[in-house]
């Protein structure tokens, strides 16, 4: 048998191989998180080769992502769609520095867009930290080994042109392939796809504040006495020291009650790990890795299984796992007396975020927990109305602060449960007149620019736009 | 009713505000030994507006103040008196003559700002060797103090040995202390355990003082205050026998009879006042709802 080998001598050549023109759209995933080299190497070369005018689709655009900047301003780039941005990009999108509006979506919301044809894509680069000479990859093998390489999954699946980086070439086949060469058309090997101490992300600890852990504490005493904590339960939860704290505590509560968990689903750290491990969770669903505990248990455990973008929350699939969610805690920088949540735009409106899973986990459990301090930095994180709408109010069911619970009015069943088991449950508005004695009432700021953002629902509607910020 | 008192410092705007959700019993703003010089206005300062503006709920208010021998007590006295302190917590208290000289100045700074006489109160801090010798005098002193807590770190500085987490080098301060406050009817409370990250280290340690006779235990982590909290839970045999006491005391009351009998033995005050005790720490404790309570009473 003769290997049909689909290694190209160079990143240059794979890009006039996938045909890139000017006004193309080209994407990425985030899985090397802030040590990916992959996509500014990529618009390095493109700007080199003289494109113009190209869109960056990203599942996000990490703080190493800074010399974007440079391609915006060169023209290379003049449109960006993701589902998160870091500050350090934001910053200058919000003063205006893109040609064209940015498109947020969801990391349900993206796949589903490819599918629907709203986001065609002419060439994905897909970092894998070991691949073959076919193209079948993944994220868990190789010295920059990531994990579950789910957001990239439906890049495969939709773009004309599939293009794989890796910096681990291993002999046909690699056996345990996340994409497979039937969706592959060329591959490029490079010297690093990212700097492994920085591909995982910074906060994977339980937080050792005080105020931190007292609002995990009550989060974990509500979803008891929601009534999902029991056998079977399913359970997601991001890597921030607050939201593990509460995993922890729900662990202890399980612990204590013989109650064992279906699954936990999304990102994945090495303490929803552990709890597999210990049996208080049957399955861990994994999206994206957090820690280098995850990417060692993908690729160890058997219950511990990958799943694409599209099978954790697009709206277009049949089924996904999000909409087996008992309960999801999420956070926010900002959340209005209607329940709608700001991950997006800080308090001066500048972009700083994303929905990231928000908007669809939110969508697909049946109790979405906010956690998050009543006041940060001096300011309220209740406001009147919120600076951008990342996830609907009608979405969210619970908020928890230090200060006390509230909950949405529409769950007043849930309202009394948890009256009953003796927590604090006030209204929103009690809460934020409570903040506001504290901060005193701060002034709205107002943007009245050109918009630089358009959020997309994850249904593909229009849900708030971002204007400029002049700071 | 207090186990804990946790210390908070003065001069740190977002830990005032923490104290006003954290399971303490009672709060201690500190401004003196967490406070540098250059900071001991501002933090007086900040210390008098949270006890004005803040809602701390139940718990109790304590200030600790500098020492009498420094400038800064006079004014320290004024600011959080007037600003509604319940209990002032004078630290290196040597004798009587401390607890005399503190009190001679509420006495003014109530009578200036017409407050209740004597309603700021004194928990005198011991924690040098003469403080121990002097542990009773300072507390029957003055009806203002309420308690005497004991500062283990300054004290083992002065008794010239190394602080240990078991404490051996403490242990007969520590019976003296209780002993001196229960000779003069008020409070002990004992010193903090010093390791923030072991809160199995200090259960135990809170599990050994209550055996000894402390009422409540000072506390300078937030992550203390629940190991205190279960260490002063008390038995469920305990609390059934305090409701019993409660209940036969509640009937001869009723009945005009002077003397109490449960179980062919007396009832005298100090196994009443035990029982009240216990009863508060089943209550504190979440053990006893008050329709529960009433059930049994």
């Amino acid at each position: 048998m003769t290997l049909q080998t689909k290694v190209v001598p160079s990143l240059r050549e794979a890009i006039l191989r996938a045909g890139l023109r000017d006004g193309m759209t080209l994407s990425f995933h985030h899985h090397l998180r802030d040590g990916d080299n992959v996509l500014n190497t990529v618009l390095a070369e493109c700007s080199l080769m003289g494109l113009k005018d190209l869109t960056v689709n990203a599942s996000a655009i990490m703080g190493c992502h800074r010399p974007l900047l440079d391609f915006i301003e060169d023209g290379t780039v003049t449109g960006i769609e993701c589902n998160f941005m870091h500050a350090n990009v934001g910053r200058s999108i919000s003063r205006g520095l893109l040609k064209r509006e940015v498109i947020f979506r969801s990391h349900g919301g993206r796949p589903a867009a490819m599918e629907r044809g709203e986001s065609p894509v002419h060439a994905a680069f897909i970092a894998a930290s070991a691949a073959d000479a076919a193209g079948n990859c993944n994220g868990k093998e190789g010295i920059a080994a990531f994990g579950s390489i789910g957001y990239a999954m439906p890049d495969a699946e939709h773009a004309d042109y599939v293009i794989v980086l890796t910096d681990h070439l291993v002999e046909y086949p690699l056996m345990d392939a996340s994409i497979t060469e039937d969706r592959v058309d060329a591959v490029v090997v490079v010297d690093s796809i990212g700097d492994p101490k920085r591909i995982m992300s910074g906060t994977t600890r339980v937080t050792r504040d005080p105020i931190g852990l007292l609002i995990a504490e009550q989060t974990a005493r509500a979803v008891q006495a929601s009534g999902l904590l029991r056998d079977g339960f399913s359970f997601q939860t991001g890597a921030g020291g607050t939201s593990l704290a509460v995993a922890s505590y729900l662990g202890g509560i399980m612990r204590e009650r013989g109650i064992t968990g279906r699954f936990a689903s999304g990102g994945i750290t090495g303490l929803l790990v552990d709890l597999m491990k210990e049996g208080l969770f049957e399955t861990l669903l994994d999206v994206q890795c957090f820690d280098r505990e995850a990417v060692e248990s993908i690729r160890e455990n058997a219950r511990h299984g990958e799943i694409s973008a599209s099978r954790y929350a697009s709206p277009t699939a049949r089924t996904a796992v999000v909409d087996h969610l008992d309960v999801v805690i999420l956070g926010a920088t900002e959340i209005d007396t209607d329940f709608n949540v700001n991950v997006h735009t800080d308090s001066n409106g500048v972009i700083m975020g994303g929905s990231g899973g928000h908007s669809d986990t939110a969508a697909g459990a049946k109790l979405s927990v906010i956690v998050a301090p009543l006041v940060r930095a001096r300011l309220p994180l209740i406001v009147d109305r919120v600076g951008t709408i990342s996830t609907p109010g009608e979405d969210i069911d619970l908020l928890v602060t230090q200060y006390g619970i509230a909950c949405n009015p529409k769950q007043a069943e849930l309202s009394e449960k948890l009256r009953y088991a003796g927590l604090p449950v006030f209204s929103i508005h009690d809460l934020k007149a409570r903040a506001e004695s504290i901060t005193g009432r701060p002034a709205r700021i107002e943007s009245s620019g050109r918009t630089v953002a358009r959020v997309i629902s994850r249904e593909g509607d229009l849900l708030d736009e971002i204007r400029t910020v002049m700071g | 009713m207090r186990r804990s008192l946790l210390f908070l410092p003065g001069n740190q705007p977002n830990m005032l505000q923490n104290g006003a959700v954290l399971p303490a019993d009672a709060l201690i703003f500190d401004l003196e030994d967490s406070v540098s010089p250059s900071e001991k206005d501002a933090a007086r300062e900040l210390v008098a507006s949270a006890l004005r503006s803040i809602d701390y709920g139940s718990r109790g208010l304590v200030v600790r103040i500098n020492d009498i021998d420094k400038p800064y007590v006079k004014k320290d006295l004024e600011a959080v008196a007037a600003a509604g302190a319940m209990s002032v917590m004078v630290p290196k208290v040597s004798g009587a003559h401390t607890i005399h000289h503190v009190a001679v100045m509420l006495d003014l700074i109530e009578e200036e700002y017409r407050m209740e006489p004597g309603r700021t109160k004194i928990i005198a801090l011991i924690e040098t060797a003469a403080g121990i010798e002097k542990a009773f005098e300072a507390a029957a002193a003055s009806p203002r103090v309420e308690a005497l807590a004991l500062g283990g770190e300054d004290l083992s500085a002065d008794l010239g040995c190394p602080r240990t987490k078991e404490g051996t080098e403490i242990f007969y301060s520590r019976s003296r202390l209780v002993v001196a406050a229960r000779a003069a009817g008020i409070e002990a409370i004992d010193t903090p355990f010093t390791d923030a990250r072991d809160e199995e280290g200090c259960y135990a340690d809170t599990v050994f003082a209550r055996s000894m006779g402390f009422d409540a235990k000072l506390s300078i982590s937030p992550h203390h205050l629940r190991p205190i909290h279960r260490a002063f839970v008390p038995t469920e045999e305990a609390v059934a026998f305090a409701l019993e006491v409660k209940e036969a005391m509640e009937i001869a009351r009723r009945e005009g009879r002077g003397a109490v009998s449960l179980r062919g033995k007396m009832i005298d005050l100090p196994v009443l006042k035990q029982a009240e005790r216990t009863i508060e720490l089943a209550r504190a404790s979440g053990m006893l709802a008050a329709e529960k309570e009433g059930a049994l009473l």
